[in-house]
């Protein structure tokens, strides 16, 4: 494959306001087009970090960001300007979890969707509008029409994201990073989200980043799935291999706390202890406090990212795949 | 765990073992819509509209349903955080603030809360010990027993007394916070236990020790738990009984292997089946509803679902379908006429299959 979409390569961010914390430490993620790559952890495990950092958002007097960042062949860091904001929404665009914090409250929904699209493309007014209008029946909004001038308020939660949706595609981005888009939706609601998601991926042929908590939501949309641990990258693998058959301790921890029907009756396999303060993360591996397989080893070297067949594992002492449990 | 166990709280039984716990009756209540000065007609939010349900002793209820649903008013019902417009409660046996039953104080006692929101339920004035205390102080505990109860109760879910008791609760993790609420719902002693999404903030592998900490303390102290949770998977873990709720109302309720297995509500169905798989090649295809759950304020006439429906029929609209049980299962009900051959639902069965 020619250039990866998206190269991140030793990433690392640190917030220095009144109390120092490293958000990120030296990760690397590459994204082909077209691929749909999830980012799976914990609170505080640095997966929105990742994502804002992708589209700049963090204050800049107080983050400190080292390493390289490209999306389609620009240097992120180094952009400025016009080129900035053009960058934000035109190549990259976001969706957040907060679909009723995110929208301005007192433009209506199709306001809002048209002053994104002339804001990247010269277009008229009217124009702009038949787009919008466009856009909200492409992310199955019923009566699109009616809701098109409808106040973000005035929309169900889930109409709300729909239109989040709708405003984030509104420009064509080549890359959508998802931040929890469906957290604070209903099941019946999310599910729904989760497939158009999944169809308008298939569609655009674009790449996207889903940062979740939720295994289900990910196994449903992502190709790929990397799991985030104090703001490292664990493991990193094809879906199905993370799903069926983990390595990293960490990975295997949280599946077995993946509540299931089979886990009726006795107590869950639960990882002790709880993650690490990021403004003293420990010296090796972060999650060698919590870890049953610990040695001295990991508390005094940080495991690299290495790849191991057709995955990527940082752990000294990896878990040895076991025979297709039944 | 690093602690003794306390000694197994005595169990204050009034009723017999077959006396449910708590039993509620036709629980109803509609908050008023502040409407517009030319609005001459009051509008109403359905909340909870008619909800009659029971709790064995010693079981976990669990209730799920969309949000907007009812489940945290029901609860907050039950707790008597607010008054409810009608409808009436039996604790163990006695009406509940009723003459000759039980009085409210000391059903408030037999009853205790732990809510989803582990920082705003906690004073932050207060050190986590003062907080597990302040109940029993209010109820007559000497302070001095009341502070050596709460060290023991903060030993027992697991957090040691000599590290956090003076702490504060902005010193506590998501999780450790969990664990406080969890301490002062037990220092009464109490016999039910309102868990209200309790675990729903909480990562993954915390919330994997809580609910086993949940599950111990049930066994250890004969706890009967009321579990409202919108995380499927959880209420499938934990309960042994379960009330799917729409729109304020029970829609069906059974053991739940019955309502996991073999669900009879077209509702209940459609939500089961809406939780992302784990198996990647075996993605969920289409989506089982579509829409958005309908507006409790002008809730739809008949059955409240049948414009999600699949089953849908003028039969739906007229009629308002009962809670009954289903053939040969008379702890399963639903409320649905499919599962009523005397209906007139062209798609009721006249007999359920097995």
């Amino acid at each position: 494959m020619s250039a990866p979409l998206v190269s991140l390569q030793d990433l690392s961010v640190q917030f220095c306001g009144h109390r120092k914390a490293s958000a990120l430490n030296a990760v690397n993620i590459e994204l082909g087009a077209g691929e749909v790559l999830g980012l799976l952890g914990e609170s505080g495990s640095g997966k929105s970090v990742t994502l804002r950092t992708l589209l700049r958002l963090h204050p800049e007097r107080t983050t400190k960001i080292q390493g390289k960042m490209q999306v389609d062949g620009q240097d992120v860091l180094a952009l400025k300007g016009r080129a900035l904001d053009l960058y934000r929404g035109g190549t990259v665009s976001m969706v957040f979890q907060e679909p009723g914090l995110a929208f301005d409250p007192v433009y209506t929904i199709g306001q809002q969707i048209t002053e994104a699209i002339r804001a990247h493309e010269a277009v008229g007014e009217a124009a702009a509008r038949a787009q919008a209008l466009h856009m909200l029946e492409r992310v199955q909004i019923p009566q699109a029409r009616r809701r098109f001038d409808a106040y973000p308020h005035e929309l169900s939660g889930g109409m709300r994201q729909r239109a989040m949706i709708a405003l984030a595609l509104a420009c064509k981005p080549k890359l959508l990073l998802a931040d929890e888009p469906t957290t604070a939706l209903d099941a019946t609601v999310q599910i729904q989200v989760l497939l158009l998601l999944r169809e308008l991926q298939r569609e655009t042929g674009m790449s996207v980043i889903f940062v979740t908590h939720d295994i289900g939501a990910a196994v449903e949309v992502a190709d790929r799935i990397a799991v985030m641990y104090a703001g490292r990258i664990v493991e990193q693998a094809a879906v199905g291999d993370i799903v069926r058959a983990p390595r990293h301790p960490y990975t295997v921890g949280l599946l077995a706390a993946t509540v299931g029907a089979e886990h009726r009756g006795q107590p869950l396999q639960a990882v002790p202890g709880a993650p690490p303060d990021l403004a003293a993360l420990p010296p090796g591996c972060s999650f060698a406090p919590r870890c049953t397989h610990a040695s001295e080893r990991c508390r005094r070297e940080v495991p690299p990212l290495t790849s191991l067949g057709n995955r990527a594992v940082a752990c000294w002492h990896p878990v040895q795949p076991v025979a297709e449990a039944a | 765990m690093n602690s003794a166990p306390l000694p197994p709280s005595p169990v204050h039984d009034r009723g017999s073992p077959a006396q449910p716990l708590l039993v509620v009756r036709d629980l109803k209540k509609h908050f008023p819509v502040r409407g517009g000065p030319l609005e001459r007609t009051k509008k109403f939010v359905h909340a909870v509209d008619g909800v009659s349900f029971s709790v064995p002793k010693g079981k976990t209820l669990g209730i799920v349903g969309e949000s907007g649903c009812g489940k945290s008013t029901t609860a907050r019902l039950i707790a008597r955080l607010m008054q409810a417009d009608s409808g009436s409660m039996v604790f163990d046996g006695e009406g509940v603030d009723e003459f000759g039953g039980i009085r409210l104080k000391e059903f408030r006692r037999n009853l205790q809360m732990v809510f989803q929101d582990s920082f705003a339920s906690l004073n932050p004035r207060l050190t986590i010990a003062e907080t597990i205390a302040y109940g029993p102080r209010v109820h007559g505990m000497p302070a001095a027993e009341a502070k050596r109860q709460a060290h023991d109760l903060l030993a027992r879910v697991g957090l040691a007394p000599a590290q956090f008791a003076s702490r504060y609760p902005h010193e506590l993790s998501g999780g450790q916070r969990q664990r406080v609420n969890i301490a002062r719902a037990l220092a009464f002693d109490p016999r039910l236990v309102i868990l209200d999404e309790a675990v729903a903030a909480l990562d993954k592998s915390v919330q994997a020790q809580v609910l086993n900490l949940l599950q111990e303390l049930k066994a250890e102290r004969q706890l009967t738990y009321l579990f409202i949770s919108h995380d499927l998977h959880v209420v499938h873990y934990i309960s042994d009984y379960v009330m799917v709720m729409y729109l304020g109302q029970v829609v069906e309720t059974g053991p739940v292997e019955r309502i996991y297995g073999q669900a009879a509500h077209p509702y209940t169905r459609a939500l089961l089946s809406a939780v992302p798989s784990m198996d990647p090649d075996r993605r969920t295809e289409s989506s089982p509803l579509a829409g958005d759950p309908p507006n409790p304020i002008n809730p739809p006439s008949g059955c409240r679902f049948r414009d999600r429906c699949p089953h849908a029929h003028p039969v739906c609209e007229a009629r308002t379908p009962a809670l009954i049980g289903i053939a040969g299962e008379p702890a399963h009900q639903a409320a649905c006429h499919l599962n009523d051959p005397a209906s007139g639902h062209p798609g009721a069965l006249p007999e359920t299959q097995a």
